[in-house]
């Protein structure tokens, strides 16, 4: 009996003992894999780490672009932009990182002077309503909330002129919105910087009243649309081209709002440079192709069709963007973006006392 | 740690803030939260005992595949499971598409709080499974004959003998998985119910409200210890007992299932459709869906460094949380008194914290004190012992109760020392459930996810990190390849440690 027991426990630990030197051969492939792509970086020696909010899903060229451009290696952090904010917050000044790209002005704003001002030129190269006004961070791409809707079930002549009707009878029970995410909170800020708390509240009750679904995140919104759980939904513009960028064939279309409405909220992703980083120079130089091939690659590459914010040459024309209304053009509320931040609890107070939450 | 980084924040948030954060409806969440918590540890008791006696005791036809399919759905991750049973049978999923054309427009609601009860249960009863089934096979049977031939009938006899040695593993196990729901983020928010941990989520995610977190991940902390308090009530007169308790192995008798055989079958087959073989599919589906495309090269390379990364973390986990569970259940078990039930306390409470509390608190004081071990491997490692010890002391203590005291004495009075006698006479009679709580850390920590990005070396990938760089831009069918890897690199250690050893020694005792 006691042999047999002795036998397992060697097996066991004789298996435990393989898989562990397999998960490190694995571990090591991987760890090559970074040090011959880098292997430029070396002659430079230098090394930027970047907190990354934005997906790796997205970004990843773009990066490695960057590496090869400027031999300058990117040691990049993934993860979401409030825990990546969270996350250096409890760094506090030791915080390795040198710069972090959001994917909201909210969550870079959070970080309020642990954030270096950029230098005056940079920040000139994007219109002073996408960046802080501190000078703090940048806005690198521009999105604008928009309504999906399912083009199986609607016909273009129904869609509401205001995002304000979506309360309507009509709409019951075929709304959707994602009350706890950071771009409809953001949104709801807005609505109730132009036109008051009970404006505001008077909206969010009529979606409860109205039976409206909530979802988790926009993505989980437009597969919902896509297969006719709901017919409509509050959602950021380009989550609709990375759906169709996975199956051309769903019956699903943006629609923007009437040229004022405060439903064509224009928000931005957003990148700073830590106070805290010693590398100040590289960071700048990091922001700054943000600022220029990046916006090239947003426009010429990527899956989302996000809006660039720098006026470079050919970006104005490009034929992916011919069934987008163009940024100047849209009409939305007139806020400052870096208010948004400071009214994320008012926002979220009401949100939850409309019942959208529970 | 964790807990006195939880202190520092809410100590430093003002009165105001404590009243606001507490004022939010929370009494409302938090009933919710406890009872979604006794209702899945009822559910994992009421799936997982007669399941366990099942393969162990009866002749079920296919007892030992029924005894794997009873411990698998462990590798699959809840949120992948409840994701993937939102797209089987929610109001527009692949069930409902299937039945179009017989006039089905919606499927009923599954969002909601009945729905989270049943997808914590399929995803967490394994939990229960794996500690009652050991325990079953531990079991001294020689008791429950003697009552049988004292005229008992044989439920009679069950209740008077089995059933008490059973009891200790069935509390952990229900402790377990009421923990784990208490801690689940996942599997909630998919389906939409407001739970604490939610709360505690949407407080560092789009509220940016660190102190609000904080508050809240202490009134969390609070609530697990109310759960322990409950436990100790249910265990209490059971010390006694535990410490009779004989490590006997001779044969058991099973019993005859005659006419209950069809409705038994389907029990397990039923519960096996819906906690892994339709998530399975789903995911199969969703990888279909990619069709051949010239990525896959690309895709593989990926996911095989992830699952080396996966591995070697998880496995040194396991490892390290064992090595500690041992000493912890031992004074629990042999020398029981104020100090280990504290010490107890302590870790369990670890269990039921959020990842990112655990997270964010290791963060706060690896950045401080240690700061060479900030984003390194052994952090990591550090995060999934403090999260995952739990499971390593239930099971070590629960096969430690099984194991005759006087054995362990008999050798001390043969010569050996304390700690050989520990080393050569508990450690080997205690072994299924040392290595039945090191598979359970190892495949917890597998799947975990919020304390695994943020604590990570920059650039490490692990398959759950895999799987949630493609669910963040919303991909599920580039997400499906990770997460059925994750599933086979689980199944492959749950086969080799649990089910085989356990099903050979029951074999040679035949």
């Amino acid at each position: 009996m006691a042999t047999s027991r002795r036998i397992a426990l060697r097996r066991a630990s004789g298996t435990i003992a393989t898989l562990l030197v397999a998960g490190l051969l694995a571990a090591a492939c991987g760890d090559d894999d970074t040090a011959t792509t880098t292997a430029k970086g070396e002659d430079k020696g230098t090394t930027l780490v970047v907190y990354s909010g934005r997906e790796q899903e997205l970004v990843e060229p773009l990066y490695e672009r960057f590496e090869q451009e400027t031999g300058i290696k990117l040691d990049v952090r993934y993860g979401d932009s409030p825990a990546l904010a969270a996350q250096v917050q409890e760094e506090g000044d030791r915080s390795p990182a040198d710069v972090f790209y959001a994917q909201d002005a909210g969550a870079i704003g959070s970080l309020g002077t642990m954030l270096e001002p950029l230098a005056d030129d940079t920040l000139e190269s994007v219109d002073a309503k996408f960046r802080a006004e501190d000078g703090r961070w940048i806005g690198i791409t521009g999105r604008v909330r928009a309504l999906v809707y399912n083009t199986d079930e609607v016909t273009d002549g129904d869609l509401p002129e205001s995002i304000l009707d979506v309360t309507d009878a009509a709409w019951k029970d075929r709304v959707g919105v994602a009350p706890t995410n950071a771009s409809f909170i953001a949104w709801v800020s807005a609505l109730r910087l132009t036109s008051g708390d009970a404006a505001a509240t008077k909206f969010l009750e009529g979606l409860v009243a109205n039976g409206a679904r909530t979802y988790e995140k926009n993505g989980a919104i437009v597969d919902a649309v896509a297969k006719g759980e709901v017919d409509l939904g509050l959602v950021n513009h380009y989550y609709l081209y990375e759906k169709l960028g996975q199956d051309a064939e769903l019956p699903i279309q943006n629609h923007y709002f009437a040229d004022g409405d405060v439903g064509n909220l224009v928000n931005v992703s957003a990148a700073g440079v830590l106070a805290s980083s010693k590398q100040q120079e590289a960071a700048s130089t990091f922001i700054e192709f943000l600022l220029d091939e990046g916006q090239h690659f947003i426009v010429e590459d990527a899956v989302e069709r996000e809006y660039p914010l720098v006026q470079l040459d050919g970006l104005a024309d490009s034929p992916r963007y011919k069934d987008l209304p163009a940024l100047a053009g849209i009409k939305g509320p007139d806020v400052d973006l870096s208010q948004l931040g400071g009214e994320v609890a008012k926002t979220v107070e009401l949100i939850a006392a409309s019942g959208l939450t529970s | 740690m964790p807990i006195s980084y939880l202190l520092i924040r809410a100590g430093g948030a003002g009165a105001d803030a404590w009243r606001a954060t507490l004022e939010s409806g929370l009494v409302e969440v938090a009933a919710r939260s406890m009872l979604l918590a006794l209702l899945v540890a009822v559910g994992t008791v009421l799936v997982a005992v007669p399941w366990a006696f099942l393969v162990v005791r009866s002749d079920l036809p296919g007892r030992r595949g029924w005894a794997l399919a009873g411990a698998l759905p462990l590798v699959i991750p809840s949120y992948v499971g409840a994701f993937a049973l939102v797209g089987a049978f929610g109001p527009r999923g692949l069930l409902q598409s299937m039945l179009e054309p017989f006039g089905v427009e919606r499927l009923p609601e599954i969002h909601g709080f009945s729905g989270a009860v049943i997808v914590l249960v399929l995803f967490t009863y394994p939990y229960v499974f794996l500690l009652v089934a050991a325990a079953f096979r531990s079991v001294d049977a020689s008791l429950e004959r003697a009552a049988r031939g004292l005229g008992r009938t044989p439920w009679q006899a069950f209740r008077a003998t089995t059933l008490p040695q059973l009891r200790s593993s069935i509390v952990a196990g229900a402790l377990l998985s009421a923990l784990y729901t208490l801690g689940d983020f996942g599997v909630v928010s998919i389906l939409r119910v407001d739970t604490f941990t939610r709360q505690v989520y949407l407080r560092y995610g789009p509220l940016l409200d660190r102190e609000g977190a904080a508050i809240l991940g202490l009134v969390l902390c609070l609530l697990t210890f109310i759960v322990l308090v409950i436990e100790r009530r249910v265990l209490r007169g059971d010390q006694q007992a535990s410490r009779r308790r004989v490590a006997a192995r001779d044969a058991t008798d099973r019993v005859r299932l005659g006419r209950w055989t069809v409705p038994a079958l389907l029990f397990v087959s039923l519960s096996t459709t819906f906690a892994l073989l339709v998530p399975m599919a789903v995911l199969a589906w969703w990888l279909a869906g990619i069709g051949v495309d010239g990525a896959w090269l690309d895709r593989w390379s990926d996911t095989f460094v992830a699952t080396g990364g996966s591995v070697l973390a998880s496995g040194l986990g396991a490892i390290v949380a064992v090595a500690f569970a041992l000493p912890v259940a031992y004074l629990l078990v042999r020398r029981p008194g104020r100090l280990p039930s504290m010490i107890e306390a302590v870790v369990y409470s670890g269990y039921a914290l959020p990842g990112i509390v655990a997270a964010l608190g290791l963060t706060f004081f690896a950045t401080r004190t240690a700061f060479w071990l900030y984003q390194t491997l052994a952090l990591l490692v550090v995060a999934y012992v403090i999260r995952f010890l739990p499971q390593a002391v239930g099971a070590v203590r629960s096969s430690l109760e099984r194991v005759n005291p006087s054995l362990e004495h008999a050798a001390r009075g043969l010569g050996a020392g304390r700690f050989t006698a520990f080393r050569r006479v508990t450690v080997p009679l205690a072994l299924p459930g040392i290595l039945a709580g090191a598979m359970l850390v190892f495949l917890t920590a597998l799947k975990e996810l919020p304390a695994t990005l943020v604590l990570r070396p920059t650039g490490y990938s692990t398959l759950a990190t895999e799987v949630w760089r493609h669910t963040a831009v919303s991909d599920y069918r580039e997400a499906a390849l990770p997460a059925l890897v994750l599933v086979a690199v689980s199944a492959v250690p749950l086969w080799l440690l649990v089910i085989r050893p356990a099903s050979a020694t029951t074999g040679a005792g035949d």
